[in-house]
């Protein structure tokens, strides 16, 4: 571990900034980590919680000058924290009894959401007790999934390959219109879509709570399904998931049997934004009828290490309209499920993410990832501003090109659609 | 560490809330040390008051306690000069953390103590200005520990240190008294007196704690020259730094680095730097497009003058930020290439330079280590960073000889034992070296009318304080 205690991460870390406390600051969980190993520290609740309060963003990855691979460290730790440390029922249950077994499977997550739906139509939802309402709040309105051709092929003169398409849990359920966009701007770049069926949760969800092995079940389905399909890419158009499926090689290192096929796996791993040519959209200079801001999403921004290219998309289709967000890399709360199992300190950043999209006086806010999306979507609501416009990058350009014609897809396409894979093998 | 009075604690409670006391074992071990981490101690609390009416509350209830108070920013210092040696109570700023007041008309800016260095600039860089002291530390280094050191940066050489910086600020003194010294928020620049500010600036906060700054903020350049010269003889490098400030010019930036250096740098990052060459000096002009090119003309001149292999003016503002990513990327390269290594701090004067290089690589070699410089030249301001590895015996003790050789060398060149990582509890022996008894006893006298307790921040900067060094140092990075 090359950590020299420089304490430069300590800025880039949002807990920290909310706190001023470094044991929630990446040093101080690092510290507490080397201490646990050399026995110093006891695994005890103070310790669980100060791991436990870590985001998992990032951010500190990006501002260390040594290179700590924090994220492995925090990996691991919450591993062992899972397999060590007795967890009080209720939240043992809320973790490995709810969040887990819902959110990594998109038809349990559509079935968990159907209640919702039917109390809302009731108008019953504000009957609800308020740490649920809290919950609620994220699920938007519209929420549905759009089923998608397993071939989308390309009408472009130019065919720059073959992509494999990752729909992701929470954005194929939440929004699959934007998975529709997404492909649509891969046809437009020249890109044959697969969409294959059979495709699990890409692990994240498993690996940020200390579940190394599911994560790696999933992995496992994910390349077994995708190796095999002659592609040139695989892409995936919400950031967290990319940054998990970027990191497949590491996580079956150890695993003589997938090791070699991990590795080839996350090198054609390739968030939408990384295929979109620059010249996709066309210069425009802005009508100062609209504010548009950009928020980066931790895992594209921070794991991924991609901020210059939907920047570059956004200035050249919004020209004067597009404004730097304050903080815009700082972490809006969601991470995840941390917003589940951290309600407190995600409520204070996602109060901080709004405060500085208002001030911005910004009408959309362009983002890349569903979970940033939802928790903007709730904060704007709460603060009384719903007017402000929380949409995906993929939507937001898909909306602003001119519509392709459209061609009739073969017929043999039509009925290989898949409606909705309701048989979902555990990962 | 003494134990605390669970009273204190209660008290400490009352004033600050649950969250803002740290008093349980493992939540205080974080706090016992910097980054310097050779010696480590632990304090017995932790506040986090969020104002200054908290400060003073807690200030004054560790005096009625009689517990020294140790004030503390986000601890990136790196001399241990936040280290609680005899227990007592880190009150941390990152609280607060407000910055109060932008006055464009001015230049000027009120914020609160526990604000990063780079959060100022970033907050007013719309404006064409900025806080002009830039220590690598600045993405997290508060502007009290700032304050504290007196921290500087590549660009001290045109633009001085932070005294040059801070018009004024709120301390609150061991006894719990408020004095706001120099200038006032709505005063003007000059305040009548002695100059008690600038006796606080750079006083490792011995003095008090501070909870409010009253920055200048100077206008950004219109135009920048950024050049990075190659020599295939660190001395030639050295000789053209002195040759350089003699010349009359003031670039606003004058680093070298020395090969092993750039060799990390190069591996860790692929610059496209000359990993054969000698040393390297990043030179940087700033000023009005008129006129900044006969000055780099100059410059080119001089470098050639001593067997510059290669001069490469940076072409564009992206060349230019990956010239200085870079140079403060420098030390975050050294994880790569050792597996411990210890950053020193020394300053001579500019033209014994080339001395000071030579003398440096001969003790390292006596030694037995590694050794890299990168070093603030325009200022005589070095950095050797020694490799080492603690797990051979009797390694870290050479480690520790050859830095101080190399400080007490530096002294005796005319510089002094530190630049700008401060006295702290690292190089307590070495004032004794730099001064006679008797500065240090005219110097207890200044901090006995601040502070005649000496409760605030004890044990450090004077020798004969309590020491227990470790030597169990896992790694050190610097500036």
């Amino acid at each position: 571990m090359s950590c020299v205690h420089c304490g430069l991460c300590l800025a880039a870390c949002p807990t920290y900034l909310e706190t001023g406390d470094e044991n929630l600051s990446p040093r101080g969980r690092i510290y507490l980590m080397r201490h646990l190993q050399s026995g110093r520290a006891a695994l005890n609740e103070p310790a669980v919680r100060a791991l436990d309060s870590c985001l998992g963003c990032f951010g500190c990855q990006t501002a260390c000058p040594a290179n700590v691979r924090y994220g492995e460290l925090l990996e691991h730790t919450r591993d062992h924290i899972e397999h060590r440390f007795k967890r009080p029922v209720l939240e043992w249950l809320w973790r490995r009894g709810f969040i887990e077994q819902v959110f990594p499977h998109p038809w349990r997550l559509k079935l968990a959401l159907t209640p919702l739906k039917l109390i809302r139509q009731l108008g019953l939802e504000p009957a609800l007790p308020s740490f649920v309402r809290r919950m609620t709040a994220l699920v938007p309105a519209d929420c549905r999934a759009v089923p998608m051709p397993v071939n989308s092929p390309t009408s472009t003169a130019v065919k720059k390959g073959r992509v494999g398409f990752i729909e992701g849990c929470v954005q194929r359920v939440m929004f699959g219109p934007t998975n529709a966009a997404c492909m649509r701007l891969l046809n437009r770049a020249g890109f044959d879509v697969v969409t294959p069926p059979g495709q699990s949760c890409c692990g994240a969800l498993y690996s940020h709570s200390g579940q190394l092995d599911q994560a790696r079940q999933c992995a496992r389905r994910n390349i077994a399904t995708f190796e095999n399909l002659g592609l040139d890419f695989i892409v995936i158009g919400a950031s967290g998931c990319g940054g998990a499926l970027k990191d497949y090689g590491r996580l079956l290192q150890d695993d003589p049997a997938w090791a070699d096929r991990a590795r080839a796996f996350a090198a054609k791993v390739r968030d939408l934004v990384e295929l979109l040519p620059a010249d996709l959209v066309e210069s425009r200079a802005g009508n100062r009828e609209s504010r548009i801001t950009y928020h980066d999403a931790c895992h594209l921004r921070h794991a991924q290490g991609i901020y210059q290219q939907p920047r570059a998309l956004l200035q050249a289709l919004c020209g004067s309209d597009f404004v730097e967000l304050p903080e815009s890399d700082l972490c809006c709360g969601s991470a995840g499920s941390y917003n589940l199992t951290q309600p407190a300190m995600s409520a204070r950043l996602q109060q901080r993410k709004i405060g500085n999209i208002l001030k911005t006086g910004a009408t959309t806010v362009v983002t890349t990832n569903p979970g940033c999306m939802l928790q903007m979507r709730a904060g704007l609501a709460a603060a009384g501003r719903p007017d402000i416009e929380v949409t995906h990058l993929a939507d937001f350009l898909d909306h602003a090109l001119p519509r392709p014609p459209v061609r009739p897809p073969p017929l043999a396409t039509a009925l290989t659609q898949k409606q909705f894979s309701w048989r979902q093998p555990r990962p | 560490m003494t134990a605390l009075a669970p009273s204190l604690v209660r008290e400490l409670r009352a004033i600050c809330g649950d969250d803002g006391v740290i008093a349980t074992p493992e939540r205080l071990l974080v706090y016992e040390c910097d980054a310097y981490t050779m010696e480590k101690h632990l304090p017995d609390a932790v506040v986090l008051p969020r104002t200054t009416e908290e400060v003073v509350r807690v200030v004054k209830t560790c005096a009625a306690h009689q517990v020294p108070i140790i004030p503390r920013g986000t601890g990136t210092s790196l001399s241990g000069a936040v280290l609680a040696v005899d227990g007592g109570v880190i009150i941390g700023t990152t609280q607060l953390n407000r910055i109060l007041r932008l006055d464009f008309r001015n230049r000027r800016a009120l914020v609160e103590a526990g604000v990063p260095n780079l959060s100022i600039t970033n907050a007013v860089k719309h404006r064409g200005l900025m806080f002009a002291p830039d220590p690598s530390s600045q993405p997290s280094s508060t502007i009290a520990g700032n304050i504290a050191f007196n921290a500087g940066g590549p660009h001290t050489l045109k633009h001085g240190a932070t005294t040059n910086h801070v018009l004024g600020f709120d301390l609150v003194l061991a006894s719990g008294d408020r004095v706001w010294l120099g200038a006032e928020p709505d005063g003007g620049d000059d305040v009548e007196g002695y100059d008690l500010r600038g006796v606080v600036i750079g006083a490792e906060g011995m003095f008090g704690v501070i909870t409010q700054v009253l920055v200048r903020l100077m206008k950004t350049a219109r135009a920048y020259r950024t050049l990075l010269a190659v020599f295939a003889d660190p001395d030639d490098a050295s000789q053209t730094v002195s040759d350089i400030i003699a010349s009359g010019i003031i670039p606003v930036a004058l680093e070298m680095m020395d090969q092993p250096i750039t060799r990390a740098i190069e591996e860790a990052y692929h610059f496209g730097l000359p990993v054969d060459a000698g040393a390297v000096l990043i030179i940087e002009l700033e000023g009005h497009e008129v006129g900044l090119d006969r000055q780099l003309h100059r410059v080119l001149e001089l470098c050639r003058k001593h067997r510059a292999r290669d001069l490469k003016p940076a072409r564009t503002d992206e060349e230019r930020a990956a010239l200085w990513k870079c140079r403060k990327g420098a030390f975050g390269a050294i994880g790569r290439i050792s597996p411990c290594f210890v950053t020193q701090d020394g300053v001579v004067p500019r033209t014994r330079l080339p001395e000071i290089m030579r003398f440096i690589y001969d003790s390292a070699k006596q030694h037995g280590l590694g050794v890299a410089n990168v070093c603030h030249a325009g200022d005589g301001n070095i950095h050797p960073i020694l490799f080492y590895d603690e797990r051979i015996p009797g390694h870290v003790e050479q480690a520790y000889a050859c830095s101080t050789e190399i400080v007490r060398r530096c002294v005796e060149l005319g510089g002094s034992c530190t630049g700008e990582h401060g006295i702290g509890v690292e190089k307590v022996d070495l004032m004794s070296v730099q001064y006679s008894a008797d500065d240090l006893a005219a110097m207890k006298r200044v901090r006995h009318a601040f502070d005649p307790e000496g409760r605030c921040n004890p044990h450090k900067m004077f020798p004969g304080g309590k020491r227990c060094l470790n030597f169990n140092p896992a790694r050190q990075v610097a500036v």
